[in-house]
């Protein structure tokens, strides 16, 4: 056996890579394999991240490649911060983000505890459950704007069938009160198979024996879901919860396509925003400011939460 | 035999050479997705029999058409060498060094500049505006006008009833005020079984859309981009009493006289309206126009043209569209592109344009006796670009349109603050850029 292995050896490594490497230390070989992710790492990340905040201290417009270019320190983040259309930005956002995470969880979580029974059609029925989240955002953003449609759109029609108002009387995308839900519904209505898909993995690691014991102890099903079922899945529904967040933080696709970041601007999301003032506007010293903003809000949000998650994982 | 070889391989190396400068080169032209660029690629394939030259033809659907070509003109892209850009490209293009300045063309080859519609020129080819600096040749003439249904107008009991209600005929409006009594008379009504609607206008709100409509009709009620005598000097003039009138009214014909979720419309939603029997009448580019005339439901006589009507003060002027066609400067194909447009300056070429639906900015076309009647809405055509007016074309105008995109959306759609409002809050955003570029 320790002859096969000897002779093998030459085969599996080539003499000459097993010369020249011959002698590297653990850590030298360990450097070897990280090396080049390291570098693809400060290349397409850590340097244009330097390169926006140098960006965002100037008045740089990438449009003007002839213009001087000015230091112009933190005026850019001056503008920014107290700039109220930036802040209305800031609240549509907000808006965004909170309801439609708060409706794919329960949602989500629902749906996963009702799939997660034996039933006839299990699996049809997930498979139709989840195809929502398999479409691009800009098709469904595109053919929402014809559901939403007042005078031929389905989901006005249902809308009158069950409250008795005319159809046409209201424009969930032309509307400020009604757009914001308008895309909120339509994000819900795409993403909420992805959180149903993490809750069922969280509901099907529970081992039934813990439940088996709970009825042992003959605790009631209410008492199974809120001292077994809820704590054993936390972790897996924060974890949508972050994915989710930090996806629809950087909300772009879905909502130009229905709404185009009105009526007005009451549905302009802050990638909408920004995306106007550094590729419509041209202004790149202040986009790259506003871009280096929105950075430290998330970076700073999801390191607050990531460890609220390991804390869940740990108890 | 071998001397008669040798000869033709003489000759044959005589032809190339003096044939280099007419190197057979594959041109691509950029221009937006729509009919027109269909009409151009027909029309080109003159000019590569002519030539030798292929051309390929990049097309970008105009939400998208400033974005992509900015972008490619911005990163000094060789994709494209010939660019029929927007009219508002032009300053940026020019200072920027994106498009090769065509004075000592036009002279060598005997383009005069006088030829075309005079609007034309200084909307598409000059830079500074009302200077002899040419970075462009007028490509296609476009502006915004008016379509209406004239089987309609034409119906007896409506007529009858639009007179008793109004008390005059129903027919072409001449002033705004009249074209809001035309669509409220229409608004909801019933016709053959169907409920229309008054009229569509623009209200897009990503691109230009509410911008160019609103402008449209601001231009006729007093509205002003500076003070004439004082270059930058907004205030009074962009949010004078008569551009507040104008905007005012703008968003009333949205309220009143506009299609169920009409919030967020353009060309295309115009086009679409209107086709389908959706509006008596519609605003819309003139490229529009030669489509109707084909349409199976609107074309045969259907459909009417006209000029976009008088302001309250008798004022009359129309948003200017179209564009002119360019040489890139990064192009490695510079020569070749110049012939492209030498060969599409020559008369027969622009009334051929014309014949295909492009709309030709060559007085020797437009001005011809028999231009009138070529098509039915030959003469609006004609009296839209009599009285064209354009947004700014300042290197910043990028700036300066989504400014305007968001201050006319928020008052017109959304129905925040006040019509006097969203002007001071342009003057100010307005101010803001041009201080930036140095010009305050």
């Amino acid at each position: 056996m320790t002859d096969e292995t000897t002779s093998r050896s030459p085969a599996v490594a080539p003499a000459g890579f097993a010369r020249k490497y011959r002698g590297l230390s653990d850590r030298a070989v360990a450097w070897l394999f990280i090396g080049p992710s390291i570098f693809l790492l400060l290349a397409i990340n850590i340097f244009p991240l330097i390169w926006t905040i140098r960006l965002s201290l100037t008045n740089y417009r990438a449009n003007r490649t002839n213009a001087d270019v000015d230091w112009v320190g933190l005026r850019n983040y001056e503008r920014i911060l107290t700039d109220p259309d930036i802040w209305n930005s800031m609240q549509a956002t907000a808006h965004f983000l909170i309801w439609t995470l708060v409706l794919q969880v329960l949602i989500g979580f629902g749906l996963a505890y009702l799939i997660n029974k034996k039933f006839k059609g299990n699996d049809l029925w997930t498979t139709i459950i989840v195809l929502p989240m398999m479409l691009s955002p800009a098709v469904v953003g595109n053919f929402w704007t014809f559901l939403y449609q007042p005078q031929i759109g389905l989901f006005n029609y249902v809308v009158a069938f069950l409250s008795g108002v005319d159809p046409s009387s209201f424009s969930m995308i032309g509307d400020v009160n009604l757009a914001p839900w308008a895309i909120v519904i339509v994000d819900t209505w795409m993403w909420t198979p992805f959180v149903m898909l993490i809750c069922l993995a969280g509901l099907r690691s529970i081992p039934d024996s813990i439940y088996e014991a709970a009825e042992c102890d003959r605790a009631s099903r209410w008492r199974q879901f809120w001292t077994i079922t809820v704590p054993m899945t936390l972790p897996f529904l924060m974890l949508a919860v972050l994915f989710r967040g930090i996806e629809n933080f950087k909300m772009f696709d879905l909502v130009v396509q229905l709404t185009g970041g009105g009526p007005g601007s009451i549905t302009e999301l802050t990638s909408i925003n920004l995306k106007r003032e550094a590729f419509e506007k041209w202004r790149t010293g202040y986009a790259s400011a506003y871009a280096v903003i929105l950075f430290v809000t998330v970076f700073g949000l999801a390191s607050i939460y990531v460890k609220a998650l390991n804390k869940v994982k740990e108890r | 035999m071998k001397s008669i070889g040798l000869a033709s391989v003489a000759a044959a190396s005589l032809a190339v050479a003096f044939s280099g400068s007419a190197k057979a080169e594959d041109l691509t032209l950029c221009w937006a997705s729509w009919d027109p660029a269909n009409a151009l690629v027909e029309l080109s394939k003159d000019f590569e029999a002519e030539s030798g030259h292929s051309m390929s033809f990049e097309f970008v659907p105009w939400p998208n058409f400033a974005d992509r070509m900015l972008n490619e003109l911005n990163s000094g892209g060789k994709l494209c060498d010939l660019m029929i850009g927007d009219s508002q490209w032009i300053g940026g293009s020019a200072e920027n060094g994106h498009y090769v300045k065509l004075n000592d063309f036009f002279d060598a080859e005997g383009i005069k500049m006088d030829d075309f519609i005079d609007a034309t020129v200084t909307g598409y080819s000059e830079w500074p505006k009302n200077t002899p600096n040419y970075w462009a040749l007028p490509a296609f003439g476009d502006v915004v006008g008016w379509t209406y249904r004239k089987d309609w107008f034409e119906r007896p009991e409506l007529q009858a009833e639009f007179k008793e209600k109004y008390g005059r005929d129903l027919g072409v409006p001449a002033t705004f005020a009249e074209l809001k009594d035309i669509t409220e008379f229409f608004q909801e009504r019933e016709i053959d079984g169907n409920t229309v609607y008054g009229a569509s206008i623009y209200t897009e709100r990503g691109s230009e859309g509410i911008t160019m409509g609103a402008m449209d009709v601001l231009y006729s009620f007093g509205f002003k981009y500076e003070n004439p005598e004082k270059a930058y000097d907004m205030e009074g003039f962009v949010n004078g009493p008569g551009a507040v009138a104008g905007l005012e009214y703008y968003k009333e014909l949205y309220e009143c006289c506009t299609p169920p979720g009409s919030s967020n419309g353009y060309m295309s939603e115009g086009i679409d309206a209107f086709k389908s029997g959706q509006v008596a009448l519609q605003m819309n580019f003139a490229f529009t126009w030669p489509g109707f005339e084909s349409d199976a439901n609107v074309g045969n006589g259907k459909t009417g043209y006209f000029v976009n009507p008088a302001g309250p003060d008798g004022e009359q002027f129309a948003q200017l569209g179209g564009q002119g066609i360019s040489v890139v400067s990064y192009s490695d194909k510079q020569d070749a592109a110049l012939e492209y447009i030498k060969w599409f300056a020559q008369p027969d070429v622009q009334a051929k344009w014309w014949e295909m639906g492009g709309f030709s900015c060559l007085k020797a076309v437009t001005l011809a006796p028999d231009f009138p009647q070529s098509q039915p809405y030959a003469q609006t055509f004609l009296d839209s670009m009599a009285i064209v007016k354009d947004f700014w074309a300042e290197p910043s105008y990028a700036t300066l349109l989504q400014d305007t995109q968001k201050r006319f959306h928020d008052y017109v759609v959304a129905g925040n603050g006040t019509a006097q409002e969203a002007l001071d809050g342009l003057v100010r955003d307005w101010t803001e850029t041009f201080e930036d570029d140095g010009k305050l």
